[in-house]
């Protein structure tokens, strides 16, 4: 059975069903994201303190660039094939692929960052002290538990203390404090800057990593019409300019949420 | 397709690249923005706001095309925006907890 009015305009919508389709797919999307700021709104607004400072504004800001370039990478991909340079459109797209990967690749290595960042709370003759740093080796996401794990204890640990910031995570220019050892029967608490560590970073792992979960399907769609999907070009290519103009319409979103996430989180 | 349709495609290519380096530039005054001491926080976030809506504009008005679209699209988003509105309505009149003075 043939799929009707994926070329010619529908008589009654005007538009090919595929972009009907996309813009009620992204309106749920307006829902689903708008849901999740709302519940950012009421988080902050219901906190005594909100953090500010612990992301990397920098890195933010380069892949809010990587996101920008791809979103005209993919629309440049789409206006090559309505000017039947498919050559250009292969390229556009490849580009377009490969900044999806790398925004992916920078996120990752952000949430490297925060597994492998931790708060100790451990005790001092009979002081209570707390601190927070990078544990010699990077290890991530160790608890307690991991110390005390009995097949493999661990005695004590070293770590690499943050330098006191200024806003927005800035060094503020104090001398990099000196590395600590802790026993292990001192800890009271060690924890990750994971997702359970603060309602911030809740949101803000529910926040970006459902959003790096809309990259990756995108440039999954994306790069398949980049490669085995461009095939039609040959045998029906309106229809797979059509293709490419519905997933960069997503494309688009997925950037325009970013847009909003990146002051949100990493600047306010 | 025609030469005409060419010359549009041609010239929308120019503007996405127009509209490429006002995202770019809108990126950086973000951020240079948010380290300007306003005095208050609110000025702080609604400049960072403003620039997004703006942002969030250009690349859903040119590369989205919605600047020229069919009615219905634009039916579908007035329907969406109503709904968005009354979500966030609902979040900040409960956070204010004043949805009962509002009625009283």
């Amino acid at each position: 059975m043939e799929i009707p009015y994926t070329v010619e305009p529908r008589p009654d919508t005007g538009l090919f069903n595929a972009k009907v389709g996309i813009w009620l797919f992204l309106a749920s999307e307006v829902m689903l994201f708008g849901a999740l700021f709302s519940s950012y709104i009421m988080l902050r607004v219901g906190s005594d303190v909100w953090p500010h400072g612990m992301l990397n504004v920098p890195i933010g800001t380069l892949n809010t660039i990587v996101l920008i370039t791809s979103s005209i990478t993919v629309v440049m991909a789409w206006a090559s094939l309505k000017l039947k340079a498919f050559g250009k459109f292969k390229l556009y797209q490849g580009c377009t692929v490969l900044l999806a990967m790398t925004f992916v690749i920078i996120k990752s290595y952000e949430y490297h960052d925060k597994f492998t960042h931790y708060f100790v709370r451990y005790s001092a003759g009979s002081e209570v002290k707390e601190l927070t740093g990078h544990i010699e080796g990077s290890p991530m996401n160790w608890t307690l538990a991991t110390l005390n794990n009995p097949t493999r204890p661990i005695s004590e640990i070293r770590i690499h203390p943050d330098v006191a910031s200024g806003e927005h995570g800035h060094d503020s220019g104090a001398a990099h404090p000196e590395v600590i050892t802790v026993p292990t029967k001192q800890i009271k608490k060690l924890e990750s800057f994971g997702p359970w560590h603060l309602t911030y970073l809740a949101i803000y792992f529910t926040l970006t990593g459902l959003h790096a979960l809309h990259v990756i399907g995108g440039a999954l769609v994306i790069g398949y019409f980049w490669g085995p999907g461009s095939r039609m070009w040959y045998s029906d290519p309106e229809r797979f300019t059509n293709r490419v103009e519905v997933a960069g319409l997503f494309w688009h979103f997925v950037d325009l949420v970013w847009i909003f996430l990146f002051p949100v989180l990493y600047l306010l | 397709m025609n030469a005409t349709n060419e010359a549009e495609i041609k010239q929308a290519t120019r503007r996405y690249v127009y509209v490429f380096v006002a995202l770019l530039a809108g990126t950086i005054v973000t951020v240079l923005a948010s380290y300007i001491p306003f005095g208050n926080h609110a000025v702080n976030v609604a400049v960072a706001l403003a620039i997004a809506a703006t942002k969030a504009f250009l690349v859903a008005g040119y590369f989205m095309h919605l600047l020229s679209e069919r009615k219905l699209i634009y039916g579908l988003l007035a329907t969406t925006g109503f709904f968005f509105l009354g979500l966030m309505f609902l979040t900040v009149s409960s956070g204010a907890d004043q949805l009962k003075s509002l009625f009283h």
